[in-house]
This record gives C-alpha cells, structure tokens and sequence, in this order.
C-alpha cells in the first residue's frame, strides 16, 4: 500500500476486522439502536449512543442528537430536517464513506468529494390522496463530483463499488422486513 | 486425472454413476454449445483435431470429445456405478458403490461443481400456478407454459435461456444481480484467446487477492454460436426482454426486485472496460498491436428509466427459471472436510484429509480449472502430490491460509 496516499481512513484495521468476523462470525453481529422522543407536532427528537457489537456493548464517544420536524408549507414549525431528508443524508454519508475507503484501498488519493441527492416524492401518497401512489420517494438521485488523482473509469468505480458495499444504499434498493410493537 | 495417474504408474478405478460424460449427456439444455472455443478445448495428450477451431461444440459433440478421450487413454473405467458413500477406513478409504465397496488409499472427488441447482430460500414462496424450472431440468422453450416468464439471474445460464424463451414468443423478465460482460470477439480473437494468451486464465489460486471472492464471481455472459456473436443485456433489451433488477424476494405471492439494476450494470461496464484495457496493455507489452486491429469498446448497458421493482407473479408470469447458480452434490461424502458454509475445505484441490483431492471446481488451482482444457495443469499438480503421498506417507492438505494484500474491507 503506498504511504503517499491518505484519506484518513484505516484500511488496516478494516482488513483486520474482515479477518476477525470470517474466524468469529458471531463478532459480526450488530445491533444499532436510535430512540426517539416526541416534542409537539410533527417535532421530535431523537437520540443514538449505544449499540451492540463485537460480542459487547458499545457506546459513541458521546450522545448525538437529532431533530426532526417538517417545513412551514406542512403549516409545521420547521425545528428540524423532515425525515426523508434524514435518510438521503443516511444514503449520502454512507456512500461517501464508502468512496474514501475504497479509494484508501485502491491506493486513490482523494481531493475533493462532494454529492449531491435528490428524492422525488408525490405527497398524494402520504396525504392518502391517492391509493395507487406509494408513500415513498419514486426514485432517487445521487450526484457526485469527485476530485480524485485516477481515470473517471477508476473514479466511477469507486463510486460503483462503494454502493456494491453499502449498508444505506442496501436498506433503501431491497425490501427489510419492519416490526413495530406497542408495549 | 486418470491418464496422469497412469502416466506415474498408480492403480487406480474410474467410476462413473452413469456412461461417459453423463451430465454433458443428461443435465443439459437442448441449444447449448460449450462456451469456449474448440481449439480450448483438449486434455492431456489429446488436442481439438478438427476442422472448426473457431467454432463451439454442442452438446453431443462435447460428449463424443470425452468418450473419445476415455478411449484414447483406455481408461479404466467403470460405467453405471453410483457412488453411495465414501467415509475413511484404517488408512484410507471405503467407497460404497451399488455393487459392492472399493478400498483405495487416495480419493479423487470428480464429481464437479453444478450437480444441484442453487435456489435461494425464496424459491420455497412461489405462489401456486407458477411453475419453477431450474437449468438441469430445462430442456427448450416449448416445455415451458405459454405466457409470461421469469428467469433469475443474468449469468451466461440465465441469458441464453432468456433469449430463446423470448425468441419463442414468451414474454421475458430478466432478474439482473451482479454480472460479468465481456464482448465474444475482441479484437478479432475469442476473448477467452486473448484470456489465454495473456496468463489470465493461468492465474493460480495463491496468487489472487481473494481467493474467496474471485470463486464467487458469477460466470461470465458467453454464448457459444456459429456466428460467435455477443450475447448481453442490451441485446435481450433489443429482443423485448424486460430488464429489473436482483429478485430480493417473494411475498404474498408478489415478487420484489432490488433497486440496484443502475449500479450491477454499471459494474459489469466498468469491469469489462478494466479486463479489455488489461488485454490492450498485455498486446501492446507483447509488440501484437500492429497484428490486431484496434480494440472496439461496446456501449454502456441501457438501463430502463424506471425498471419494475415488483409484482404479483401469477399475474406476470406462468413459470419461473432459476438461473441462480449451480452447487456440488457431497451428500455421499462422510468424511470430515467442510467447512461451517458446507462447502469443500482444500488448497488449491488438495482436500483435507489424507490422500483426498478435488477437481473442476471454480479457479481450484487456476482461473481455468473448472475450464476443459484447465484440467491438464490441475491433474499433473494433484497426480504428483498423490504419488508423493502414496510414496512417502506425508499429507500437507490444509485450510486455505489468508491470501496476501486481501482486496477486503472496502465497507461502507
């Protein structure tokens, strides 16, 4: 691996742990966890500390926390991101990660990284306006411009790899079986 | 396997369930042709001698190719004897056939890699009323239902099958997961020539990055015809296959497809331009550039604007074709050799337990090993190692040690 390039991310230590779970496959299971809190409204606030993994349980350097609210045209107080804008910072943080790693591997030094997403929504959906339209988005678009020392092939593939690898990208393109309980 | 263990003088029995390349004969579809050139085609001593070097052979070809090799090297042979069991025994090995049990101190498991279709869990939700079909059992398009089809999985089975049940007047869904594209001609060559001529197909095992993820990359989409002619998703979109994307699974009888069709495309692009810019570097290096003509790059995969990401399949569909992959059969094999996955432990054919290898498995040794004319290399390496073993004693068979620079952890 050449000592020049550095995206500060340790590839090493992602090899290692690639080892560890392919010896232990236990290790590799996590549990991620999120708890949220009603304030008023369609205002929220959520929470992420501690989660399971390597055998254990695990704790962030520190709580963070999240608002979620919805914009004045929703007639709401507009105290934070809406929650679909929370997942295409989900998807573009995870991909963007994912880029720097595989460029780290690929011996790619990275300049710049800068995406851009857009989600296409047709609220009919989630005002119950219209059946025959899904709550969702109906597709999603991610644009990167990246400033990288390789070919646009050798950018595209890191681009295209890092989707290959994604958790996010993973949970919005395939279905995931959800239970909500009430105790 | 057999003429090189002759070759070092070693007793030694073939069996042999049903005749002579019995699956080429039995498991096969109507209209396959081998998807490697005749010239690739030869075995230890025993080259292509006809007339088509260029061309591919169909299935009774193929199968007249290796009852001739069985009668080139007299091989000792014995037809019509299914192996029922085969467990260790003081020293070696018993093999249980139905007509009676052969000891012997080495084994060599030739029994191939594509004995079952690989059907993933949700094959077990097909809603009643769709037929499934899997490529053993799949023979031409008129054993199908008349009525809408869907073949899972876009490897060279999964194509070829899409395209003759579209041609056939059935409309076809095509489940596209990750891929391999490469283009059947380049350059004027078959682009497994140039594969052979550059050292990519004589790629050893320990060689690789990972070994792990180069033996599950699917198969590359050929097609073997007369006019040598690129089979791929543009060609089938061209035809009126509809393109979506891997089958993720099938609930309440309604089938969902993965939202990723843009980026497996896009991956099988870029790869494919990654293999040719390989093969131009390797001819440019060998002073060829002047014989050639210059390398065509084929277009990007189309992708449909908004490919379907379900529905109900009774609705669609009247029978579904597993193309999802192939898996050996070991269920006769009683010897402690595999590992928590149920797949065979060896390095490189060298199974562990003592006196056991393997053979024809995916890049086992080489890229080419689960190739024809792969097995000559294979054979040699695995012959010379049993005829140490049976000298000396000594089995250094052992679990595959972590490759060197693994391509790992690109997470996400």
């Amino acid at each position: 691996m050449s000592e020049s390039v550095n995206n500060g991310v340790n590839v090493d230590h992602l090899i290692a742990a690639r080892q560890a779970v392919t010896e232990t496959p236990a290790a590799a299971h996590f549990t991620w966890r999120a708890s949220c809190r009603w304030v008023n409204g369609t205002h929220s606030h959520s929470t992420v500390e501690g989660y399971f993994g390597l055998g254990d349980e695990q704790k962030h350097r520190k709580e963070f926390t999240f608002d979620a609210d919805h914009p004045e045209t929703f007639a709401a107080e507009d105290n934070g991101a809406t929650p679909v804008e929370y997942v295409l910072v989900g998807l573009a943080s995870c991909l963007t990660a994912g880029v720097a790693g595989v460029a780290q591997h690929r011996d790619i030094q990275l300049r710049s990284v800068r995406a851009t997403l857009e989600g296409d929504m047709d609220i009919q959906g989630i005002l119950g306006a219209d059946p025959d339209v899904r709550n969702g988005f109906s597709g999603i678009k991610v644009t990167y411009e990246i400033d990288a020392d390789a070919s646009s092939d050798d950018i595209e593939a890191l681009v295209a790899q890092s989707q290959k690898r994604s958790a996010v990208y993973d949970i919005i393109t395939n279905p995931t079986n959800v239970t909500v309980d009430v105790k | 396997m057999s003429r090189c263990l002759r070759e070092r003088s070693i007793d030694h029995v073939v069996l042999e369930r049903g005749e002579v390349a019995n699956s080429w004969r039995e498991e096969r579809w109507d209209s396959l042709r081998l998807l490697t050139p005749n010239w690739q085609c030869r075995l230890p001593g025993f080259p292509y001698s006809g007339r088509e070097p260029d061309a591919f052979m169909t299935m009774p070809e193929v199968v007249r190719f290796i009852d001739d090799y069985a009668g080139f090297i007299d091989a000792p042979l014995c037809a019509g004897t299914t192996v029922t069991s085969v467990r260790r025994s003081d020293g070696g090995y018993r093999v249980s056939t139905e007509d009676g049990d052969w000891r012997c101190r080495c084994v060599v498991l030739a029994s191939g890699a594509f004995n079952l279709p690989a059907l993933p869990p949700m094959h077990d939700a097909t809603p009643p009323g769709v037929e499934t079909v899997t490529p053993l059992t799949y023979r031409h398009p008129g054993s199908l239902p008349e009525g809408g089809v869907l073949v899972v999985g876009a490897s060279a089975t999964g194509l070829q099958i899409a395209e003759e049940v579209q041609r056939s007047g059935r409309r076809v869904t095509l489940a596209v997961g990750e891929h391999v594209r490469m283009p059947r001609v380049y350059r004027g060559r078959d682009i497994l020539w140039w594969m052979d001529r550059s050292g990519i197909l004589d790629e050893r095992y320990d060689s690789v990055d990972d070994i792990v993820r180069a033996r599950h990359v699917p198969s590359p989409q050929l097609v073997g015809t007369p006019e040598r002619r690129t089979l791929d998703l543009n060609a089938l979109s061209a035809l009126g296959v509809r393109l979506v994307g891997r089958l993720t699974g099938i609930h309440d009888g309604r089938a969902q497809f993965s939202g990723s069709l843009r980026n497996v495309c896009r991956l099988a692009d870029l790869k494919m331009r990654r293999l040719l810019g390989t093969i131009d570097e390797w001819a440019t290096g060998e002073g060829l550039d002047r014989d050639f003509e210059t390398g065509e790059r084929l277009p990007d995969t189309v992708v449909p604007e908004d490919p379907s990401l379900g529905f109900e399949l009774a609705g669609e569909v009247r029978a579904i074709v597993w193309a999802t992959g192939y898996r050996p059969d070991y269920s006769w094999l009683h010897v402690p050799v595999f590992d928590r996955k149920g797949r065979l432990r060896h390095d490189g054919g060298i199974v562990d337990s003592p006196g056991m290898v393997c053979m024809g498995l995916t890049f086992m040794r080489r890229r080419k090993s689960s190739f024809i004319h792969g097995a000559e290399d294979d054979a040699r390496d695995l012959a010379d190692r049993l005829a140490e073993y049976l000298g000396s004693g000594a089995w250094s068979g052992r679990v595959p040690a972590a490759p060197d620079g693994p391509r790992a952890g690109e997470g996400g």
